[in-house]
């Protein structure tokens, strides 16, 4: 494969054709906030946190979805962006109610690492508290809609790592839902293999094996990239 | 002259006055460098005028609290809302996603539901204060100008802004310091 | 079917005419107020009278002057009115009776009103005229003709040089240039390509492309074979919103019927072309007009954007090259093809060529669906075609595109109505929606109404549009109930900045519009309502005092 030269702040670096900026940036050391990228599955752009400035164009471009081009002139930080990182990052936290304190992702959580690495000392927005509940008929795992930023890697992983497709959106906007099969109690589902997939690729404390408390719930998502690499690539590599 | 610093513990569980006085020795030194001059751990009973810096610990619940809340700020020249439940609302904002009754709801499970002995809701005109209709972080109610989040804050990251405040800084955390939870 | 099978049809159907036609219009706006019973009274009319021999009661399509509906037009030269209006199933006997010299006192429409004069018909030339549901009529009105033109005696490339000369652009409103997505689309390698019409009409007060689906659903969907044709393509899908059944239900007759004369199908005109049309209905998802995302719909999946590129001219439906343009912009490719790209770009101005169909609605006197030539003044639409506001009103602001356009002051009524002009007022040119407002109108509800409607449309996808319009929306409850302060006003524009450059797709970009017009124009008003802060001019203040509880 044809290998292209681009330029990523400032440092001019070279790159396999087809890959993405956010590859290119993570191969170079560059480092891009992220929420709904997760190695092992496909990218949507959905969190916007990974925009980029990318010369020649006006608009703001993901560095998930956006493919590499020869004598790219890309920008990964800039007082605008640094801006509506933190934006996005405090709209989430005033969107569901993350508790941190009482929440079992507690030290754990991508969102809360995001948050004091982008600098947010406090929210602007007002809190909306919204009404959501905590799906626990499970046998093993546990739903919190409380926690949930709609990053869909759960529905992702369900259904292109596992197969299984119980996971799922409904709703529009701001009422979106994760749910399981047609919007039945998880516990109620079918079509779950019980692989815990889900609970290993959330970001925050939205899913949880049940039985972990305050800050236990770590989540194992580097198992993710593992497992397609061992399928895809049959490479077994730690 | 040395700063005058208060303290003060609103809709909170007091554990961020706990991580406060978990600074151990540094409260000696503390004391040779600011004037505590209101504070749940002092016994004054009205809030001063021209205090230079007030930490608020707790979330703004009550009519007590809102009353308080800006009794200091006319009287503080720096408000810090200190650890989550200033900073969020936290746990006892937790109240508000139950929707417009919450009240009437929190105080029926508290003191009815979960009762055995001597049911109702405790009422004393002028004593006991109304709770509000959602309980709301304290930038919500007043402006403030520096946050120190946590729950609790730990000691550690207290004494850093402390440490900035006192030797004339701008207060600023940055990275695992700004920490919620 | 060869050309000539399809004359001798025509010429036997024109034949079978009657001297005096009634046309009945049986678009949705007027089926509302009883057109069919309407229809049905005034052939039964017809019967009762004995004028069976010389008047024909027919169906028809929008006269566009929705707003004096129902609306009977009559051809024919013993005529003494040629247009009735607010008709009721009841004026049945007096119309008929008028047709022989009878009294009538049915309210007379005069077609020579500057609402028609000042229109120029190229897109909605059938509309009121021919029969939605007989395709003889489209015929006789020309139809497949220029279908039969581009198959017998035009190049491919030759069919895509026409559009482009014509520099049409497209009419779903972000204003591509027509051409250059069909040439795209047509040098996309691929052996499987896809034509899909975009009839998921959402915005607020619009209705254009319903009327052109109802009223001529042939036009579009020649439009749809010469577009594949072009960019070489054998399959089509119709997209339409499920709140349109009339529109879906000709479409569905429109499709039968030229199938069965072999206009549709396998070997047009007897050529190597085939072209099937598929109709997808929409369950109601106003983000399904975003093109990315009617994809994804049209393949079953959750109808959510995706970022692009790669655009669908490159992979979009299953992947394959895809070109999709709106009802209005496949309605005016036989016009273009029938009369020359010369002609049509001879129309409009320098940037924006051809008419543009409008709805025009709110306060205004003449309501309904009016076409005109791009590069209008502003100030000819609502003032002579739409005769100003209703009694006592003056016009304060015209809002054009709906929920990703804006609110265009009155003193800039003499704005030429073309793409480049109207953004840059703040607006757009959009799919098609004017809805004028007198100065009764509070313009921060205006954008608290559209914001309402983006949060509720948002696909919930990306956060910026999601959470980013809840709170906007937010924001402005705050500021219109007098609980907001200055601080509250720059989160506002902090927030229209933030959703329009990091939003996935169109609408999330564009949701902000409303709000950064009427600030633009109308910062005043959102001043008068902003509250002093209580405590300092740095504090937000927004705590609501308790009342006494007792459970």
């Amino acid at each position: 494969m044809a290998a292209k030269t681009l330029i990523i702040d400032g440092k001019e670096v070279s790159a396999e054709e087809g890959a993405t900026v956010l590859q290119v940036a993570r191969d170079n050391g560059v480092k891009l906030p992220t929420l709904c990228h997760l190695e092992g599955v496909y990218d949507v752009g959905a969190c916007r946190l990974c925009l980029v400035e990318i010369a020649g164009t006006t608009k703001l471009l993901p560095a998930c979805t956006t493919k590499i081009s020869e004598g790219m002139r890309i920008t990964t930080d800039s007082d605008r962006l640094r801006k509506y990182r933190r934006m996005t990052i405090e709209l989430l936290f005033a969107e569901r109610n993350h508790v941190c304190a009482v929440c079992v992702s507690n030290g754990h959580c991508e969102l809360q690492t995001l948050a004091y690495s982008l600098g947010m000392d406090h929210v602007r927005y007002d809190y909306i508290f919204p009404k959501w509940n905590v799906d626990l008929t499970h046998r093993m795992f546990g739903m919190d809609h409380n926690r949930c930023i709609l990053c869909t890697r759960c529905v992702r992983v369900c259904w292109h790592i596992e197969g299984a497709g119980t996971k799922n959106v409904a709703g529009r906007g701001a009422t979106s839902k994760i749910i399981s099969d047609l919007n039945q109690p998880w516990g109620d589902s079918e079509s779950c293999t019980e692989c815990g997939k889900c609970v290993m690729a959330c970001p925050t404390g939205a899913l949880f094996n049940k039985g972990t408390t305050t800050g236990e719930m770590e989540h194992d998502r580097d198992k993710l990239e593992f497992i397609v690499n061992a399928r895809e690539k049959q490479q077994w590599l730690p | 002259m040395k700063l005058r610093v208060a303290t003060v513990w609103l809709g909170g569980c007091s554990g961020c006055h706990m991580s406060f006085l978990d600074m151990d020795e540094y409260l000696i030194e503390l004391a040779g460098l600011i004037d505590l001059v209101y504070s749940p751990v002092i016994d004054v009973k009205e809030f001063p005028d021209q205090v230079d810096v007030c930490l608020i610990e707790g979330a703004v619940c009550n009519e007590d609290n809102l009353e308080i809340l800006r009794k200091i700020r006319e009287r503080t020249r720096v408000l810090v809302s200190f650890g989550d439940c200033a900073v969020t609302g936290n746990v006892p904002a937790m109240r508000n996603p139950f929707g417009d009754d919450n009240r009437t709801d929190v105080l029926q499970r508290a003191y009815i539901d979960n009762t055995q002995d001597n049911p109702g809701v405790p009422k004393a005109d002028g004593i006991v204060p109304q709770l509000l209709e959602r309980v709301v972080p304290v930038h919500e109610a007043v402006y403030v100008e520096y946050f120190l989040p946590g729950c609790p804050p730990p000691a550690a990251r207290i004494q850093e802004i402390l440490g900035q405040i006192v030797t004339g800084q701008t207060p600023k955390l940055t990275g695992p310091q700004l920490k919620f939870g | 079917m060869q050309l000539d099978d399809l004359n001798a049809l025509v010429a036997k159907h024109v034949g079978a005419r009657k001297k005096i036609v009634l046309r009945t219009c049986m678009s949705a706006g007027c089926m509302s107020s009883q057109a069919d019973v309407i229809k049905k009274n005034l052939e039964a009319e017809v019967k009762a009278q004995g004028l069976e021999a010389d008047v024909e009661v027919r169906r028809v399509g929008c006269m566009g002057f929705c707003g004096q509906g129902p609306l009977i037009g009559v051809d024919g030269l013993s005529a003494k009115e040629k247009l009735f209006e607010f008709v009721k199933p009841t004026d049945a006997p007096a119309i008929v009776g008028s047709l022989k010299g009878g009294a009538c006192d049915v309210q007379a429409g005069n077609p020579d009103h500057p609402f028609f004069a000042k229109q120029m018909r190229i897109v909605r030339a059938n509309g009121g005229i021919v029969d939605p549901e007989r395709i003889e009529d489209y015929l006789a009105a020309g139809g497949y003709q220029a279908l039969h033109q581009v198959l017998t005696e035009m190049q491919l490339a030759g069919v895509v040089e026409e559009i482009t000369k014509s520099g049409l652009r497209g009419r779903g409103g972000a204003g591509f240039l027509t051409g250059l997505k069909w040439g795209t689309v047509a040098k996309s390698a691929g052996a499987k390509k896809y034509v899909v019409c975009n009839g998921d009409e959402g915005d607020p007060g619009a209705f254009m492309d319903r009327s052109v689906l109802e009223s001529d659903p042939h036009l579009v969907l020649e439009g749809m074979a010469i577009a594949a044709y072009a960019v070489g393509a054998d399959q089509g899908f119709l997209y339409v919103r499920a709140e349109y059944p009339l529109a879906i239900a000709r479409l569905q007759t429109a499709i039968k019927q030229a199938k069965q004369l072999g206009l549709l199908g396998g070997g047009i005109f007897e050529s190597p072309f085939n072209f099937n049309v598929d109709i997808r209905i929409g369950a109601g998802a106003f983000v399904c007009g975003e093109e990315t995302a009617l994809m994804a719909s049209v393949e079953g999946k959750r109808g959510t954007p995706r970022p692009r590129p790669p655009f669908p001219a490159e992979s979009g439906l299953w992947g394959c090259p895809t070109l999709i343009n709106n009802v209005e912009t496949f309605a005016n490719i036989t016009a273009i093809i029938n009369r020359g790209g010369a002609w049509y770009a001879g129309i409009g101005t320098e940037k924006s060529k051809g008419t543009k169909v409008f709805a025009l609605t709110g306060k205004i006197r003449n309501n309904g669906l009016i076409e005109v030539p791009m590069g209008i003044p502003l100030r000819q639409i609502v003032e002579e075609m739409g005769g100003g506001a209703p009694a006592g009103g003056q016009i304060k602001s015209v809002q054009t595109g709906g929920p990703s356009g804006g609110c265009i002051p009155a003193a800039y009524l003499d704005t030429p109505v073309d793409y480049e002009s109207l953004t840059k007022l703040g607006s757009i040119m959009g799919s098609g929606g004017m809805v004028v407002m007198d100065d009764a109108t509070n313009m921060v509800e205006i954008a608290k109404f559209y914001m309402e409607f983006c949060m509720e449309e948002s696909c919930g996808k990306c956060i910026p549009c999601r959470t980013g319009t809840a709170q906007m929306f937010h924001l402005l409850e705050k500021i219109t109930q007098r609980r907001g302060t200055a601080r509250d006003l720059a989160k506002l524009e902090e927030l229209c900045d933030m959703v329009r450059h990091t939003s996935l797709c169109g609408l999330g970009q564009t949701a902000p519009n409303p709000v950064a017009s009427t600030l633009k124009f109308f910062r005043a008003e959102y001043e008068a309502l902003l509250q002093p802060d209580p405590h300092g001019p740095r504090a937000n203040g927004s705590v609501k005092t308790a009342e006494a509880v007792t459970p």
